[in-house]
């Protein structure tokens, strides 16, 4: 029941943020920040609790049943782990401080906003909980509708045309998958009789090792393009630049979370013949996304298209650790989807707060804004760090733990990534250059963080240095919830 | 012993202290907690040290929490306390807490005054976490830590975009060093299965035989690392542009502590390059030849702290070259050394800078002798160390036991030997140039005003060390003292020295001495000797490296990254909706509304399809 919770809250809320803009303009955003601490609270409560037994023989904390079309073998299925009880909250920490991030920048249409900022949350919430592929994609869909409405009404200046942008992609990849649940499906009814979308039962679906492939290579489809993973990655940047600050932080910390969790949920333990024949591939493409997305990134003067690319570049990193099939690389993967939400939502508030007080995310107008801004500054230095890899900051143990794990897999594939690191120390300290150092190219007379922008980036600043020097709490929990075919090590 | 953590966890609370409350604490605040906190870590140092000389335990752990565990790969936040950390943590913090102090003066009118010390305290703070950590995971955390603070430093004026783009490069060509590193602990971890540092060296030596594959790469990759790190060939690009930042950075980090991380993390795993020959004779072979080339740079620098800076580099060419024939200690007893006299220079050259009102030119200097002569009287001290002259300075009894062990142990070669030698002659050359054109000759630039106490007192001190650390070791011609090689002895184990002759070790001194002697004389005389104006602007440039690195690599990642900045794998899919677009217009284009258009449609459509139908059935 209490599973059923983290999605019914935000979904509700939406409608009740939505109805309460009728009283005063200023109220959804209080319905909005009171449900999303709600949840956090839940979240936080079920992951200090001592761990559970667990349940039918998996590492489940939480399981939720119902039957809903038993002809079509259609069920609410929910159920948590470690890696699910991570994501969720992730979910609510970054939902909260979206809210945080909107309270200001977001004057119009407020109800209507943050009806749709509840329900992109309430649809992620739901991918990450869900057991069965059919809600499955139904939530994957959920996420996609009110995510183009944030970017179309609410975004910056070419809204429209990036809004499309991500909804074709995004969807283009969606209906490959969903052919792709179709195909297993009737591939598990034909050769057991039993027709079901649960995601216990498919597991053990015997197919010929083509079928496999294709299939595997369907959801592959709807993640690549999630993820974002090079060469599918060009609706990322045009999204990003367009969305409002709390878009973009949810875009980056979760959206493109779910299509690593889709890697590891569903590809890696439905196929596993498929993602061993294919693994080497998916490992280089990430790699070349880690370079490529660097590389881009170093090239950009928008200050938000240039995080975005960043995204694309650490996202590789997922990419090339998720099928290294070693442990060492799956934490490492789940630390990195953790951190790298983190890191990036930092980075986009950031940019958000810089856009509030200059009106630009050119990187070429702002200079020297360290003398006016010595907090925000010491702020965006450690978020500057974070994504280049210091040690000491959570994406530093993500990092090393990839590389680390896919070492043992490809060793030159993990030298191509390991590369990245350098090329990332280039991007990131570009940043520091144009944004704080430098010569100001007019006396900006602006004022530091309000208490509101602090309160919204100190915790993520507590968090990311946490996360790098008492990493074991969340190991601990995610290695309760690994697909366990991620654990085997690869038999060549 | 008990407090150790304390000594890298004071410089990290002072340093966290001075973030949160920039600017809110006034002046004294700052000082107070940033020299207050080096300066107890050093105390808690003596004390842990003369703890830890009295208890006669190889090392002494301490367990703080466990980091990172996943399976059976753990690593601990474990610091570990032997001869060769205490080695370097004393000299960090000791000759830390110096600079520190004299920074209340040299910087007490800089408005980052709290920023400033912030900086230093992590550094600090890394550097020893750096030496004091039990595997290579933490000591990789202060390397990058380090690093950061480095770049942290050298960009610190940071309104001109030229200190930025020093403390950039400084930065990223660390880091390709470090990625090196990083890909040797891969390999480490793969193999040994952990990167506690007891436990791996242990493990070498029974997985590999000397000289296998394996142990070669690692070796050459932990050289990678040091050789960023150490501004060692090919990447000591950077030291010299690092020189951008405040003179106490310049002698705290990059040249007292930070870069000589490299000559640390070569000792600290002395028996993976036992194990691998080529990688070790590649460290001596380094050291040789950098010591070489930056000391021709330092000859003809005109800017006193990038004569300083050269001459760093070659200086821990010596120590690369002491590592590399496996004088491990010979390698700590120079860096020892070379902290004392290289810092005491810099702050020397930083209290000219400082009277001069930041001049850094020697050409406009000069005389100085008469109007700041106790700052001529420790920059003499220094440069005597530095030159190497017998008997009386500490740079000789180090260097002196390089140039000997160079030549004379299993691994080295008289190439080496001699190259040293060379070195010596041209060390004491810059040197002497730089003493004449800054404290001799005629006055050129007015002293504006003379160093305070604050920054007198630490010279004055490093200079009685800079005399005094020689005597930890006497060479076999003057007794064969080695209480420092004896205390390293645990962790770093003897030279396998092949023919000890004292005869001949007299004769090398001889040489050295002579030829120094000759240095400083020829240089006396020549001082304004025309120099040949092109080979002097390649040497001054640093040999060209930096030119090549810029057409190799800097500017094709430039020219791609403006070139590609659209990104030309969105042209695939603005491409497929281009081309939709014009089948979209061509197909409207018929829905003209004109009917004798859709008739002439309607017939050619059935012309067409009888047409076909009737060849068909013709066929």
């Amino acid at each position: 029941m209490i599973l059923l919770a983290f999605i019914l809250f935000p979904l509700i809320g939406a409608f009740l943020a939505w109805a309460s803009a009728a009283v005063h303009a200023s109220l959804p955003r209080w319905v909005a920040l009171l449900v999303m601490l709600a949840g956090l609270i839940l979240a936080a409560g079920i992951w200090i609790q001592p761990e559970p037994a667990s349940i039918a023989g998996a590492d489940w904390r939480y399981v939720y049943h119902q039957p809903w079309m038993p002809r079509f073998g259609i069920s609410l299925s929910l159920a948590m782990d470690g890696l699910s009880l991570l994501m969720i909250v992730l979910t609510f920490f970054l939902g909260a401080l979206a809210v945080l991030v909107s309270w200001d920048e977001i004057q119009d249409r407020t109800g209507f906003y943050f009806f749709n900022l509840l329900f992109v949350l309430g649809g992620i919430a739901g991918v990450f909980l869900v057991m069965d592929l059919f809600l499955f994609y139904f939530f994957w869909e959920v996420m996609l509708i009110p995510m183009y409405f944030l970017i179309g009404i609410w975004g910056h200046g070419h809204r429209l045309y990036a809004a499309l942008k991500f909804f074709l992609f995004t969807q283009a990849g969606g209906l490959l998958m969903l052919l792709s649940i179709l195909g297993l499906y009737f591939v598990h009814g034909a050769s057991t009789g039993v027709y079901t979308f649960s995601y216990a039962e498919l597991l053990q679906t015997p197919m010929a090792q083509s079928t496999g492939r294709w299939l595997m290579l369907g959801f592959m489809a709807a993640f690549l393009v999630k993820l974002p993973a090079f060469p599918f990655h060009t609706w990322l940047p045009d999204a990003h630049t367009e969305a409002p600050t709390a878009g973009s932080v949810i875009l980056a910390g979760l959206l493109l979370k779910t299509g690593a969790y889709g890697i590891l949920r569903f590809v890696l333990p439905l196929f596993p013949e498929a993602s061993h024949a294919f693994g080497e591939w998916f490992m280089l493409m990430g790699a070349i996304g880690i370079l490529y997305g660097g590389q881009l990134a170093y090239a950009q003067t928008d200050f938000k298209r240039l995080v975005a690319y960043t995204s694309v570049s650490h996202m590789g990193f997922v990419l090339v650790g998720a099928f290294a099939f070693n442990e060492l690389a799956y934490q490492g993967v789940v630390m990195q989807m953790i951190t790298h939400g983190i890191s990036t939502g930092a980075l986009f508030m950031i940019a958000g707060v810089l856009y509030e007080r200059l009106h630009t995310r050119e990187l070429e107008k702002m200079g020297g804004l360290w003398a006016a801004l010595p907090g925000l500054g010491t702020i965006t230095m450690v978020f500057v760090m974070a994504s280049l890899g210091l040690p000491g900051l959570g994406n530093f143990i993500a990092e090393f733990l990839i590389l680390a794990g896919s070492w043992q897999a490809y060793p030159w594939i993990a030298v191509l990534a390991a590369i990245g690191l350098v090329v990332a120390t280039v991007y990131s300290l570009r940043i520091m250059q144009k944004v704080f150092f430098g010569i100001s190219l007019k006396e900006f007379k602006l004022k530091d963080m309000s208490l509101r922008e602090a309160v919204m980036l100190l915790p993520l600043v507590i968090v990311i240095i946490w996360l790098g020097l008492f990493p074991q709490r969340v190991i601990d929990t995610a290695a309760k919830g690994a697909p366990s075919v991620a654990f085997q090590n690869k038999d060549k | 012993m008990e407090w150790m953590y304390l000594v890298p966890a004071l410089p990290f609370l002072g340093a966290l202290l001075l973030i949160l409350f920039s600017g809110k604490t006034g002046k004294a605040g700052v000082i107070a907690i940033g020299c207050g906190s080096i300066g107890i870590a050093a105390l808690i140092t003596i004390i842990a040290g003369w703890q830890f000389l009295q208890s006669g335990i190889p090392a002494y752990d301490q367990h703080l929490w466990e980091w990172l565990r996943v399976g059976d790969f753990s690593i601990g936040m474990n610091l570990r306390l032997d001869a060769l950390s205490l080695a370097f943590t004393f000299v960090i913090t000791f000759v830390g807490c110096l600079i520190h102090i004299y920074s209340t003066g040299y910087m007490a009118d800089d408005p980052d005054f709290a920023r400033f010390f912030a900086c230093m305290n992590l550094f600090v703070g890394s550097m020893l976490m750096l030496v004091l950590a039990d595997n290579l995971l933490l000591m990789y955390l202060g390397w990058e830590g380090v690093g950061l603070c480095s770049y942290l430093l050298i960009g610190f004026w940071y309104k001109d975009p030229e200190n930025g783009a020093a403390a950039r490069k400084a930065f990223i060509v660390t880091r390709v060093g470090d990625t090196a590193m990083a890909i040797a602990l891969f390999l480490l971890v793969q193999h040994t299965g952990t990167l506690q540092l007891s436990v791996v060296l242990e493990r070498v030596q029974t997985l590999w035989t000397s000289g296998d594959e394996t142990v070669v790469w690692i070796a050459f990759l932990l050289l990678g690392g040091a050789v960023g790190k150490s501004a060692q060939l090919p990447l000591q690009t950077w030291l010299p542009d690092a020189m951008a930042g405040p003179t106490p950075v310049s002698a705290l980090i990059h040249a007292a502590t930070m870069v000589t991380a490299g000559v640390y993390l070569i000792a600290r795993t002395n028996i993976i390059f036992n194990l691998a020959p080529a990688a070790q004779a590649a460290v001596a072979i380094t050291g040789a030849v950098t010591l070489l080339l930056a000391g021709c740079s330092a000859w003809v620098q005109t800017d006193i702290k990038r004569v300083l800076a050269y001459s760093t580099i070659s200086q821990i060419g010596y120590m690369f070259l002491a590592l590399g024939v496996g004088a491990w200690s010979a390698a700590v007893f120079h860096f020892i050394t070379h902290a004392f006299f290289k810092a005491l220079l810099f702050l020397g050259a930083g209290a000219v800078i400082h009277a001069l009102h930041h001049e850094q030119d020697m050409f406009r200097m000069g005389g100085l002798r008469k109007s700041l002569p106790g700052v001529f009287l420790v920059f003499l001290i220094g440069s005597l160390s530095l030159a190497a002259i017998p008997f009386i300075s500490s740079g000789w009894y180090s260097k002196d036991q390089i140039i000997w062990l160079a030549g004379v142990t299993e691994r080295g070669s008289s190439w080496y030997a001699w190259a040293a030698v060379l070195g010596a002659f041209i060390t004491a050359a810059y040197t002497t140039r730089m003493m004449v054109l800054v404290f001799f000759g005629r006055e050129q630039t007015h002293v504006h005003h003379k160093p305070g106490p604050e920054m007198m007192i630490p010279l004055y001190i490093l200079a009685i060390c800079s005399t005094l650390a020689g005597f930890l070791e006497l060479p076999h011609t003057l007794g064969h003292f080695t209480w420092l090689s004896d205390f390293l002895a645990p962790v770093l184990p003897a030279p396998a020295v092949l023919h000890a002759d004292v005869a001949a070790e007299w004769g090398l001194q001889a040489i050295t001495a002579g030829l120094a002697a000759l240095a400083i004389y020829l240089t006396w005389r020549l001082i304004n000797a025309p120099f040949p104006k092109k080979a002097g602007a390649f040497l001054r440039s640093g040999w060209g490296f930096d030119a090549a690195y810029d057409v190799l690599f800097v500017q094709p990642f430039v020219r791609v990254a403006r070139l590609n900045r659209k990104d030309i794998v969105d042209k695939i899919y603005t491409g497929l909706a281009a081309i939709t677009r014009t089948f979209h217009r061509m197909m409207s284009s018929t829905q003209s509304g004109i009917l004798r258009w859709y008739v002439l449609g309607v017939v050619m459509g059935a012309v067409l399809i009888l047409s076909v139908i009737i060849w068909r059935h013709s066929l």
